[in-house]
């Protein structure tokens, strides 16, 4: 029996590991991961939103391991593991290569401007608490509701990461927001208890090929037509279908 | 059960009775010398009586009377109870300080004929609506206002767009006298009891309720200026004689308040769990639309016209939380919102009459509104100045005046609601709460810029430099009114208990009584939760900046030296290089106005060598203009058009059309059964 | 009852004491960040007997506002400062203004200075207050919202039980995450620090507090910078008292917890002021109009947090 079971069942470590805290960490993580969506949002700089990303996927290797803690699934560890080698280490890393390499335009090209697109982020978040609220009140019952809120929490990651996708030119940052949709998706499964490593793992490894897969796109693009705003892709294929 | 005729009530007709007589003494000399101060001292010894007689008249029970007028089988019902005295105190008051007003403002009018007999009319209108106790006696009164309120409105109608102001705002009055018709005939039923108490007896039913709170919301909220209805105020009430824009601003919105409240609190039954929202949303949204388009606005009175909107919306605000607690039962969390909106309607109505009335003053004294023409009044304006700081401090929501103790009440009623177990209110609670905190201080903004371009600074025209105080009834007046502001601050806790009968009156159950309170602080709910002590607060800032005062200019130095402004050592002589109305706006302009109404900038630099001036244009849209009443009235014209061929036919094509409609409605009365 | 007074007596005296040498520290601190040596902690005194002892300059058309304003803003805030817990909770006047008024009393301070800027007629003052203005009607619907979290929680808006319902503990709450969070924007921006303002500048067009004091001298302008170090004690006090309530005195404690208080107060200060000046060291101040998105983003946290709190009370 290791270490962190001790931790989970009567030791003089319980009192201070009691299930309200368990439970407020994890909470705490849960809300950190929206505000750094929101963070995400915020910024105007490739760079910084890469930097941004890189610490939404500390976080949420933080609030696996944590929650690896807490349940006594050895396999979560895994799971974070790969948070964080992969996606704070690198895909920013390389991301910020392609960036450098392609020489893309510093900037984060919006659609909308960051004001609205924030405020339709916080509708976004409403909408999600009150969807997963009222679709778990069957289930969670009063005791559980934090966790409802969780769950919440992580459609509004995925929810935000969708509108980073959609109000964002520059096809770098859409990339972002489809990993941190996926953030979104971990957060989620992370919390219910019992997810198999197996889909962790081929959920890690199929962001992964989709990083790659958009990066060969992004040269591609880049060789043809000299631009990744993917407006300029609009123009191209003779307006929008 | 027929109610005994009170003394106040009487008192309350008899007033009525009164003004309509003055009405017709200022038609008669209105050309004579004597016209003004018989009309306006008139009209502010009757106002006098009546509001005190109405403050006397709201712990006093209710008084009742029938009085063989209007339709025969209903005669004209007249009632006078804590809610219909709240109000009449409130139109009273305002009235007594419009007509104290109007003996100095008065004598500028070039046209007083237009102005002298619809005055008192306009005043009996607004003392009549609380009265009436009958929807026919209602509907009349509300009327009757609002057309002694038009003719005041057109009767500068040699100045620009005032005619048009006047157009828009027949349609609108009639369009919101229309919905609240319904809104009656819906309240009324198939038996026709058109009574006020026939319809509390038998209160509607299912969706009927719910069309009499719509119909209610257009009616008395386009009279009191709810978005997208308010497209009327911001014209109509600036261009009437400023003692009759602050009655339009301060009271006639307040009287369209008192028929919302009427209707939806008292007629229309136990209220759904939704009604709030609308109404919560309707106001949160009125409140920063009106307050953003102030900010935008260069012309004096319009700016406040426009805040008038805001402060519509605060109101609304309350009264939607007032609807949502009582649904769910909070009674106490009921009255305090309640409480908080009438503590407002009083509060507004001061204020606003005390700003219309500085903006007359500064109207008389330099002959413009406009903001870029006027400048450094301080200096040639005290008292109208003074006042009009403690105005715009009230309004802007600062301790310890009156607004911020309505605002602080309201912002308290949100703390409360996140009890209301529905969803919709859980969400549009929190983001009204946000909207409104963020109106109070646009609302602050709005204020600095519109005090700070005409009072502060140096002259931006002739007329500005050479400015000269006006007369001692404008400027009494606005102290008396700012007095209220003032007092109204101080001591909320005298206000909140006197306005509690119509509180007890409407939503069951009252707010703790504050005059049992310590130290004249307010405490809505439990000390442990909130108290305020308005008094305790100022005493504080006063003391501590007198004492600062005496201790500098005592232990170092009261040395003063008059020198040239420095301004980074680049002092430009010339007015015109000071912040203007529009540049003041342009960084709120910028982060607020770009979506929201369309605000854009035009910069037209000429060449190198070009002796043309440089402009900058902006324009700004109305989104009610743009996507409502446009369209609206493309509409219009399009049916008007086809309408026209109607009156092309021959006379046989005429007949057919009597003939045709004459067997259709035979038709439809053979098949009716 | 005389206890409570003595606690408000010192309390008011001490935030006075303390507020230049926070400056001063956060100067220093700032300095020795960026190697350079850096003018004694107490040069903040030292500059406010200068200042008190010179005549005051005023402009040939300043108006009796302009002399008076000085006075109210000090008071202002002043009362706001001694009405936030600092070493102990047992404030006698704590219920005579809750948080909401707090920071409406902070409003009116602005509402006159901004008044002040405009009442010369020169154009920086112009630009100085047509700036505060638009920053503080982001600011100040921010800091309401932060308000509603903290007594969402606390089911009170007075300093003093939202303190001690602190100290007894709440455990970690999202929403409060992001009400420090806004909370910590809104204080950047209410102080004119870096990246909003920076206070240290003269004669550049960025500039909005100082653009806004340009007509100011002697003891004018004394009062006004003393005013802006007390603000930025009440706002570090602020944070302190509510997210990190530890050492607080209670109400009628004895001698023993108050020193207790003053020194976990003392701590607090400086490390309010360390982060401060590592903050802005490691920061460069923003654009006028990018300041709007980040006092967007404290308004949008704390109305999250707000609702939140809205939504999980069905819990």
């Amino acid at each position: 029996m290791d270490r962190t079971l001790e931790i989970a069942h009567g030791t003089p470590l319980d009192a201070a590991l009691s299930a309200s805290l368990v439970f407020d960490v994890a909470h705490l993580f849960a809300g950190a991961l929206v505000l750094i969506s929101f963070l995400m949002l915020y910024q105007d700089r490739l760079y910084a939103l890469l930097k941004v990303f890189a610490l939404q996927a500390v976080v949420l290797s933080l609030s696996v391991g944590w929650q690896a803690l807490a349940q006594d699934a050895p396999h979560l560890y895994v799971t974070a593991a790969i948070a964080l080698v992969f996606k704070a280490v690198v895909i920013p890393l390389a991301l910020a290569r392609m960036v450098a390499r392609l020489g893309i335009h510093r900037q984060v090209e919006t659609v909308v401007s960051i004001g609205p697109t924030m405020l339709a982020g916080i509708a976004l978040v409403a909408l999600s608490l009150v969807v997963m609220l009222k679709a778990t009140a069957a289930v969670g019952g009063a005791a559980d509701a934090l966790a409802r809120e969780d769950l919440a929490f992580a459609l509004s990651v995925v929810l935000l990461g969708l509108l980073m996708m959609v109000t964002r030119r520059n096809a770098v940052s859409q990339v972002i927001g489809f990993m941190s949709l996926e953030n979104g998706l971990i957060l989620a499964a992370t919390g219910a208890k019992g997810m198999p490593l197996v889909v962790e793992i081929s959920v890690a490894f199929s962001v992964l090929i989709a990083l790659i897969v958009i990066g060969i796109f992004l040269f591609r693009i880049r060789e043809r037509f000299d631009t990744v705003d993917v407006d300029a892709l609009d123009r191209f294929r003779g307006g929008r279908a | 059960m027929t109610l005994a005729p009170t003394f106040q009530l009487l008192v309350a007709l008899a007033a009525v009775a009164a003004l309509l007589l003055l009405a017709l003494a200022g038609a008669a000399l209105a050309r004579g010398p004597y016209g003004r101060p018989v009309v306006y001292g008139g009209a502010l010894v009757v106002t006098l009586l009546a509001a005190v007689s109405a403050l006397t008249a709201i712990p006093a029970p209710t008084g009742g009377l029938v009085l063989p007028l209007g339709i025969p089988w209903i005669g004209a019902n007249l009632r006078l109870d804590a809610l219909s005295a709240v109000f009449l105190f409130v139109v009273n008051l305002g009235g007594a300080a419009a007509s104290l007003y109007g003996l100095g403002y008065g004598r500028h009018d070039h046209a007083p004929e237009r102005v002298l007999p619809f005055f008192p009319a306009f005043l009996a209108g607004m003392s009549l609506v609380p009265l009436a106790a009958d929807a026919y006696t209602f509907l009349l009164a509300w009327e009757f206002m609002s057309l002694a309120s038009w003719a005041l409105v057109v009767s500068h109608d040699k100045e620009a767009g005032n005619v048009q102001a006047g157009l828009v705002y027949i349609l609108m009055a009639s369009f919101g006298t229309l919905a609240l018709m319904l809104a009656f005939g819906l309240l009324a039923g198939g038996g026709g009891g058109f009574t006020f108490e026939a319809m509390r007896a038998a209160p509607p039913t299912g969706w009927a309720g719910a069309v009499v709170l719509a119909l209610a919301m257009l009616g008395a909220g386009s009279k009191a200026g709810l978005v997208p209805l308010h497209v009327w105020l911001p014209l109509a009430h600036p261009a009437a004689p400023s003692h009759v824009s602050a009655l339009m601003s301060g009271v006639m919105t307040k009287v369209a308040v008192y028929g919302f409240i009427r209707i939806v609190f008292d007629l229309a039954g136990p209220p759904d769990w939704w009604w709030g929202i609308p109404v919560i949303v309707a106001g949160a949204i009125a409140g920063v639309v009106g307050v953003l388009q102030a900010l935008l606005q260069s012309d004096t009175k319009r700016v406040l016209a426009f805040s008038t909107i805001e402060n519509i919306g605060l109101i609304f605000v309350g009264l939607g939380l007032a609807l949502a607690f009582k649904a769910s039962g909070f009674g106490g969390a009921a009255a305090l919102a309640f409480t908080a909106a009438l503590f407002h309607v009083f509060n507004h109505a001061a204020m606003k009459s005390l700003l219309f009335f500085g903006a007359g003053a500064v109207l008389t004294a330099t002959g413009s509104r406009v903001m870029d023409r006027l400048g450094g009044l301080i200096h040639r304006m005290p008292v109208t100045s003074v006042a009009m700081l403690i105005g715009a401090a009230a309004i802007s929501a600062l301790p310890p005046l009156n607004g911020f103790a309505s605002e602080w009440l309201v912002f308290q009623a949100i703390l409360l609601s996140p009890e209301l177990p529905a969803w919709g209110l859980k969400l549009s609670v929190p983001a009204a709460g946000a909207l409104l905190a963020l109106a109070a201080a646009l609302a602050a903004a709005c204020f600095v810029r519109l005090y700070g371009i005409v009072f502060l600074g140096r002259a931006r025209s002739e007329q500005a430099a050479n400015a000269h105080e006006v007369d001692v009834f404008s400027r009494a007046a606005m102290l008396a009114l700012a007095g209220i502001c003032v007092a109204a601050g101080l001591f909320p806790g005298l206000v909140i208990d006197a306005l509690q009968p119509a509180v007890t009156a409407l939503v069951g159950v009252r707010m703790p009584a504050q005059s049992e309170v310590a130290w004249l602080s307010i405490v809505p709910v439990a000390e442990s939760r909130s108290s305020y002590n308005g008094l305790l607060v100022f005493l504080f800032i006063a003391s501590s900046a007198l004492l600062t005062a005496f201790i500098i200019h005592r232990l170092a130095t009261g040395a003063v030296r008059r020198a040239p402004p420095w301004d980074c050592g680049f002092p430009n002589a010339d007015p015109v290089t000071q912040y203007s109305a529009g540049s003041f706006a342009q960084p709120i302009r910028r982060v607020f106005a770009r979506t929201l109404f369309a605000a854009r900038e035009r910069v037209e630099m000429p060449p190198p060598g070009s002796l043309a001036p440089a402009r900058i244009e902006i324009t700004a849209r109305d989104p009610a203009w743009a996507f409502l009443f446009l369209p609206l009235a493309g509409l219009v014209e399009r049916i008007a058009t086809r309408a026209n061929r109607l009156q092309y036919l021959t006379i046989r094509q005429y007949l057919a059309l009597v003939f045709g409609a004459l067997v259709l409605l035979l038709l439809v009365l053979a098949l009716w059964t | 009852m005389m206890a409570n007074l003595l606690v408000q007596g010192t309390q008011m005296l001490l935030v006075l004491a303390l507020a230049p040498l926070l400056t001063g520290l956060v100067r220093k601190v700032k300095a020795r960040l960026t190697r350079r040596r850096g003018a004694s902690v107490l040069q903040p005194y030292r500059d406010l007997a200068r200042l008190l002892n010179k005549e005051a300059v005023l402009a040939h058309n300043a108006s009796w506002l302009f002399r008076a304003v000085p006075y109210l803003l000090f008071a202002a805030t002043w009362v706001a400062a001694a009405l936030v817990p600092t070493f102990g909770t047992g404030l006698i006047f704590s219920w005579s203004a809750d948080l909401i008024v707090i920071t409406a009393l902070l409003g009116s301070a602005r509402f006159f200075l901004a008044l002040a800027g405009m009442d010369v007629g020169t154009s920086f003052g112009g630009i100085g207050s047509s700036r505060e203005v638009m920053i503080s009607s982001l600011a100040e619907p921010a800091m309401i919202m932060i308000v509603f979290s903290l007594a969402l929680v606390a089911h009170s808006t007075q300093l003093s039980t939202i303190a001690s319902v602190m100290v007894a503990g709440v455990g970690l709450r999202v929403s409060l995450a992001l009400a420090l969070v806004a909370l910590a924007i809104v204080a950047v921006a209410e102080n004119g620090r870096i990246p909003v303002d920076n206070p240290a500048t003269h004669l550049e067009l960025t500039m909005v507090h100082e653009a806004m004091v340009l007509e100011y001298s002697g003891r004018h302008l004394a009062l006004i910078e003393l005013a802006a170090q007390l603000k930025l004690l009440l706002f570090i006090s602020l944070v302190a008292c509510v997210f990190l309530p530890w050492g607080l005195a209670p109400a009628g404690a004895g001698a023993g917890a108050v020193v207790l208080g003053m020194a976990s107060y003392g701590a607090k200060l400086a490390a309010g002021a360390v982060l401060l000046a590592v903050f802005e060291t490691s920061i460069a101040k923003m654009r006028v109009f990018r300041v709007p998105d980040f006092l967007g983003a404290a308004l949008m946290l704390g109305l999250l947090g707000t609702l939140l709190l809205f939504v999980s009370r069905i819990l």
